[in-house]
Order: C-alpha cells, then sequence, then structure tokens
C-alpha cells in the first residue's frame, strides 16, 4: 500500500512538470509567432517600431502594426483555437481521432449555406454583418452535422464515417462553386477568395464579434471537461458516472457547432487543423484529459495557425496562399500518421 | 436487513426498438443480497440488466431504487447509489488503470473533476481490493480482458455505490480470479451491505454465491426462486435445454452425453476411483457398465451421467445378492474387467465380482494401452 502511494505520486509528478513544461512551450509558440507576425511583411519593422507601434497611437508605424498585422494575428489566435477546440469535441463525440470539422463535411455546410446567403442579401444590395454571417453559417454546419448524425446512426466503422463526411464536404464545395459562378462580377473575387480559406478579409468591427463567440464557447467547453472526460469511457460508463447523455451530447454538437461556423463564416473553410492539433497535443501532454487537452488544443491551434499564416503572407509574398493549402501541407501527414498508428494498434 | 427490496423493477417490459422482448417483468434485491440471473445465451440477461440500469428506456413499467422512480431521479443521484460492470468494450485513449478506477469518483467531484485527497485514497484501496496495484500505472487499453474486468469493478466499487449491477463479469477471468471477484462481491455484500445484480454463465458459481435466482429463457423470467430450489432435480437442464449431456445441481458439475450401447468394459468402482477411468472411457468412445455402487458414492453422479449402464444400490443400502446378480450379467456381455476400488465393510459384496471375473481381468494401465490400441 504505502509502495503504491508513492508509485502514484511519482507518476503525478512526472505529470505535473509536463503540464508546465508543455504550456510554457506552447505560450512562448505563441508569443514568438505573434511577434514574427507583426515583424515579417511587405514592410520589414524593427522591434522598437512593432513596440512603439502597439503602445503609441501616434506612432508613425501604428496603421501597419494595428491595421494590416494585429487584425490578422487575433483571429488567427482565436479561429485557429476554435478550430482545434471544435476538433477535440468532435472526436470526443464520435469517439473517432481523426473526426474534425473540416474532414466531416461540416466546414463545407457552412460555406455553402453562407455563401448563398451572401449572394442573395448581396444581389439586392445589402452586405451581411457579422452576427448574420456567423448565423448563416451555423445553419449550415448544423445542416452538414445532422447529415453526418443521420449516417453515424447507421455505420459503426470510424472509416465509413470519414468517407461519408468527406462525401459530404465535397457535394457542398461543389454547388458553392456553382452558385458562385452565378453571383455578380463584383462579388466574385472577395467570394473566391474567402471560399479557399484566408484570414486576410477580417476587420477590426468582426474580431470584436468572433471574440465574443469563441471566448464564451471556450469558457463553456472547459465547463463541460468533467462530463467530456466521463464520455471517453463511453455512453454507458459516462451515464452511469451522472452524466446527462441527451443533454451532453446536444451541448457537444451545439459548441463544435458554433466553433466551425465562427471559423467558417470569417475565414473560409480552413482544413485539418480540427484534427492534426488536437493529436499533437495528445502527444505533447501525454494525456487526454479534457482539463488538459481544452486549453492546450485551443493553444495549439491558435500556434498551429499563426505559423500557417505566416507561411501563407510570406513564403511567396507578394503572391498569398490560401491558409487551407498550408494549413492541409502540414495537417494532412498527421491524419495520415494518426491513421497508420491506429491500424497498427488494431483499432477499428 | 430490511424487508422491502432496495431496487427493483414493477411490471416492467423491456426491448429494443419499441419491440418487447419481455414483458411484466418482477425482479428484485435487498440490501446485503446478490440476486444472480442465469439463462441461456441470447435469453435476454443483458437486456433486462440495461433496461434496470436505465440504459435501455423501458417499455412499460418502473424501476425503484431506494424507493423513488428511477425514471425521475437526476442521473447524479442515482450514480451516487449504482454503480455498473458492463461487457461494454472500452479503449479509451492515453488513460492509466488507476485513471479508469478514478472515474468512479465522479459524482462526488466538483465541476471541474479534480479528485481530493480523500478521493485518491479511495481510489487506491479500492485498486488494493482488486489487488491491481502492480499495474495501476498501466495504460487501460494495453492490458489483458481478465486485467481490465478487475479495473472496471475498482471503478464500481470507488463508487461507493450501495448496488452493483454487474454484466457477466467474471467471462474473461482465469480460476482464480473468478474466485477473487465473487469473494469480493461476497465481502462488500456482508460488510458494506450492498445490493448486488449480476449475470452469470458459470452456474456453478451462481450456486454459490446467489440469494436468489432469477432465470431467465424463452423470452420470460422462467423463475425465481432461492438457488436450493433452482438447481435441483432436471431444473437447470429443461432451463438450457440440454439435450446431450448432463448438469449435476449438486456439485454444479457438467457430464458429456454418455456413449450408448451394448458394454465392452466393467469398471467396479468406489470412492472416487473409478471417476478417472469412466471419463477415460466417454472420452475414447467406448461404452461401459459400472457397479456396484451405492447412490451416496462420491462418484455416484459421474457413473450415473456416463456408464451405459450402472448397477447400483440406494445411499446406505448393503449391497444384496439382487444387485450382484445384475452386475454378473453385464460382466457376461463385456470384454474386459476393471477393479479400482479398495473393498471395505460396506462393499464387500464386490468381492463376489471380482472372483466371478477372473479371466477378464485387467489392471488399469493395461485397459487403457487396449483402448488406444483399439483391441476392445
Amino acid at each position: 500500500m504505502a509502495q503504491s502511494r508513492k508509485t502514484e505520486h511519482r507518476t503525478e509528478g512526472t505529470n505535473r512538470a509536463r503540464l508546465c513544461i508543455g504550456f510554457a512551450l506552447l505560450l512562448a509558440a505563441l508569443l514568438g509567432f505573434v511577434f514574427w507576425n507583426i515583424v515579417a511583411g511587405s514592410t520589414h519593422l524593427s522591434i522598437r517600431e512593432v513596440f512603439d507601434g502597439l503602445v503609441n497611437p501616434q506612432s508613425s508605424q501604428r496603421a501597419i502594426v494595428m491595421n494590416v498585422r494585429m487584425v490578422r494575428i487575433l483571429p488567427a489566435i482565436l479561429l485557429g483555437g476554435a478550430l482545434a477546440l471544435s476538433g477535440f469535441l468532435l472526436q470526443t463525440f464520435f469517439n473517432n481521432p481523426i473526426a474534425g470539422p473540416f474532414i466531416l463535411g461540416i466546414s463545407s455546410g457552412a460555406k455553402l449555406v453562407l455563401s448563398v446567403t451572401m449572394i442573395g442579401f448581396l444581389s439586392r444590395g445589402i452586405a451581411l454583418n457579422s452576427v448574420m454571417m456567423i448565423t448563416a453559417s451555423f445553419v449550415g454546419a448544423m445542416l452538414a452535422m445532422g447529415f453526418v448524425l443521420a449516417i453515424s446512426a447507421k455505420v459503426k466503422r470510424m472509416s465509413m464515417l470519414i468517407i461519408c463526411g468527406v462525401m459530404i464536404g465535397y457535394i457542398c464545395s461543389a454547388i458553392t462553386e456553382f452558385v458562385i459562378r452565378f453571383a455578380d462580377d463584383s462579388n466574385i473575387v472577395k467570394l473566391h477568395d474567402w471560399a479557399q480559406g484566408s484570414f486576410a478579409a477580417i476587420k477590426w468591427e468582426n474580431v470584436a464579434v468572433i471574440a465574443a463567440v469563441v471566448l464564451p464557447a471556450l469558457v463553456l467547453t472547459f465547463l463541460l471537461s468533467k462530463p467530456i472526460g466521463a464520455y471517453q469511457l463511453g455512453e454507458t460508463y459516462a451515464q452511469n458516472m451522472g452524466v446527462n447523455i441527451r443533454a451532453f451530447r446536444a451541448a457537444l454538437i451545439l459548441l463544435s457547432g458554433v466553433l466551425s461556423a465562427c471559423v467558417t463564416a470569417f475565414a473560409g473553410p480552413i482544413s485539418f487543423v480540427g484534427v492534426a492539433v488536437p493529436h499533437l497535443m495528445r502527444r505533447l501532454f501525454k494525456t487526454a484529459k479534457p482539463i488538459v487537452m481544452i486549453p492546450a488544443c485551443f493553444l495549439g491551434g491558435a500556434v498551429f495557425c499563426l505559423a500557417c499564416d505566416l507561411i501563407a503572407r510570406t513564403a511567396f509574398a507578394p503572391n498569398e496562399l490560401s491558409i487551407s493549402s498550408v494549413t492541409a501541407v502540414f495537417g494532412a501527414p498527421i491524419v495520415i500518421l494518426v491513421m497508420l498508428r491506429r491500424q497498427k494498434e488494431g483499432g477499428r | 436487513m430490511n424487508d422491502t427490496y432496495f431496487i427493483s423493477a414493477e411490471h416492467m417490459t423491456v426491448g429494443y426498438d419499441g419491440k418487447p422482448l419481455i414483458e411484466n417483468i418482477e425482479i428484485g434485491v435487498r440490501r446485503g443480497e446478490i440476486l444472480t440471473l442465469i439463462g441461456p445465451n441470447g435469453s435476454g440477461k443483458s437486456t433486462i440488466l440495461k433496461s434496470v440500469i436505465k440504459q435501455l428506456r423501458l417499455l412499460a413499467g418502473t424501476v425503484v431504487l431506494d424507493e423513488q422512480d428511477m425514471a425521475g431521479l437526476k442521473e447524479r443521484d442515482v450514480a451516487k447509489k449504482l454503480a455498473i460492470v458492463m461487457t461494454d468494450c472500452i479503449r479509451p485513449e492515453l488513460m492509466t488503470c488507476w485513471d479508469v478506477a478514478a472515474t468512479g469518483r465522479y459524482p462526488y467531484t466538483g465541476r471541474l473533476g479534480i479528485l481530493s485527497e480523500e478521493d485518491k485514497r479511495i481510489v487506491d484501496a479500492a485498486m488494493a481490493t482488486v489487488r491491481a496495484q502492480d499495474f495501476q500505472d498501466a495504460d487501460f487499453s494495453r492490458i489483458s480482458d481478465g486485467q481490465r474486468q478487475r479495473i472496471l469493478l475498482a471503478r464500481a466499487i470507488a463508487q461507493q455505490p450501495e448496488v452493483i449491477v454487474l454484466d457477466e463479469p467474471t467471462s474473461f477471468l482465469d480460476v482464480r480470479h473468478k474466485l477473487e471477484l465473487l469473494d469480493i462481491l461476497k465481502r462488500m455484500v456482508r460488510e458494506q451491505n450492498v445490493a448486488v445484480i449480476v449475470s452469470l454463465h458459470e452456474l456453478d458459481l451462481a450456486e454459490k454465491i446467489s440469494d436468489r435466482v432469477v432465470c431467465v429463457a424463452h423470452n420470460r423470467i422462467d423463475r425465481c426462486d432461492t438457488p436450493e430450489a433452482v438447481f435441483s432435480g432436471d431444473y437447470i437442464k429443461q432451463l438450457y435445454g440440454i439435450e446431450r449431456g448432463t448438469f449435476h445441481a449438486a456439485f454444479g458439475s457438467l457430464e458429456m452425453a454418455r456413449v450408448e450401447g451394448e458394454p465392452k468394459v466393467f469398471v467396479i468402482g468406489g470412492g472416487g476411483s473409478g471417476i478417472p477411468v469412466y471419463r477415460f472411457l466417454q472420452r475414447a468412445n467406448v461404452p461401459f457398465a459400472a457397479g456396484v455402487i451405492q447412490q451416496n458414492d462420491v462418484e455416484y453422479p459421474v457413473a450415473n451421467a456416463l456408464a451405459a449402464e450402472l448397477v447400483s444400490v440406494p445411499a446406505f443400502a448393503v449391497i444384496d445378492d439382487e444387485a450382484i446378480e445384475r452386475a454378473k450379467q453385464q460382466i457376461d456381455l463385456c470384454k474386459a474387467v476393471v477393479t479400482t476400488v479398495e473393498i471395505g465393510e460396506t462393499n464387500r459384496a464386490n468381492e463376489q465380482l471380482i472372483a466371478y471375473a477372473l479371466d477378464k481381468r485387467m489392471d488399469t494401465e493395461s485397459l487403457f494401452d487396449a483402448v488406444r490400441e483399439g483391441r476392445l
């Protein structure tokens, strides 16, 4: 007995050290990429200019620092975190490590409904505001989620679910392309950029709305970490632990839907972040405990998107890549790795 | 012990997708009691258990837990009273065995589920109870099925329930751990006055631990009675529809079907000495006769189940001439006679058989050789 207490405390000690180091690394990476993102670009800024631009409203570089760089960095942080979190929630819900908003077609569903709504309103000369964009996108996300849920009730194999999700994604993307072809010329360029995924078009007033949606969703998700942990043991045991399964499942669906809808509304569909980041975080922290994973996924998603956006902006400057093509280059191999590992372990 | 059931099903109808499987179930268990469900595969034992723990929606009736309708209770309140060990295959990622057992503390922890020192002590104690300290830091998805079963039991113990519902908890366990698991259940029942509902395939174990036995078969509760009543006579054979072979109620032992036909070997056994020979001949598919033994002899159930012809006399009766005559007739049909028994006061008459069969006598080893070489 005394022996077991000792070993228990020892593993707890190493876990705590891992936690501290992990979060310190993530925070350092976040700060590092924020700084790099401010500095790098068509106008290279010095450290002094950056600092001056941040704190002094009269600074000559204020416009670049705030209205070119920061307005893009903050949404990359918030939406990157939101994507990773949404992926983590979907993985919990489907008990499937490669579930994510993009792979399951949820992002594409949001994109479809949002572009139809946008074109509809624009043709009448009305521009959508942030709240309307999120709402339309949320409706699309829920519709796609509805299809995925209906399919998941029929098929139990995880690979089938993913294939169906990818198909839903293709159908939605195809219809979106079709719809955009019919839009007025003036709308096409903007819509086309957005439909590929980009942080470029986001304005300061959008940032406030994004924060108002994503941050409360983050807090709510964190407060759900206890039932999420219970749900990792399967529905039967979760219920026996006192989780109200119906309410909990509804909460997971709504939260992951809101998060991915918010991302799609402002940055378009961004691929693979939702799968890759939670996986990397599980490797980094060697745990799947939601109380660690939720903040870790958020920070990790933020770092991942900042890094990818930096590459998208600067790699082939002055031409910009779509953010999705960069996240895919880094994210897709990770998804393949996850699948190979599951195969090796004789998973489903 | 109180008189009312701690958990009971009243007029419960269970089934899937709105289609009733078993109707009007009335079962219950008091604190300090073990209620065991037995019955053939697919008879609906698991369905009943899943319905009792609220995992399946009831098609009719109620489940009453501690005098309250469970449908109206909050999940968290149910969780503090009822723990489960089910057959679901769970493979949580990156969780140690200790972590899994610690999930039993869920209903007692706060909003974020952080374990207090007290919670940790309770989990440690539960791990010690199931003797799982040696592998408590191992990854739960990398241990054996039997070990997993013990961790799930530790989880249920850590939940400090008043009722435990277990679905075939002994399935993956070896003999030692089967006994240990049932011993732990017995102790919890005795010391903590817990109520237990369990489904078992091992009839011998069911007979040994149950206070009441529910027999489920043919889509109904066939019988609900004490183990003494259930495990007597031919009831179990009927319940499971055993056609080839027998089940001996008192010992809970199964025997293969006897080899029918004209006996080729006569075994003069008794006191358990003949059992290895009976089993050998059964395996070798050689019909045999045996006798003369009293019906209180330990090997009587085996001989009775396996011998094509058995000459026996009632319990504690003296072996009389009539029995000896019948045995001699059987010996006349046989090619070989083996004696495994020591002659003592009450089976003295068998000496007559040994003398009678002089030219057919063989020792056990040469009989085995003869059978193996097909000389019989």
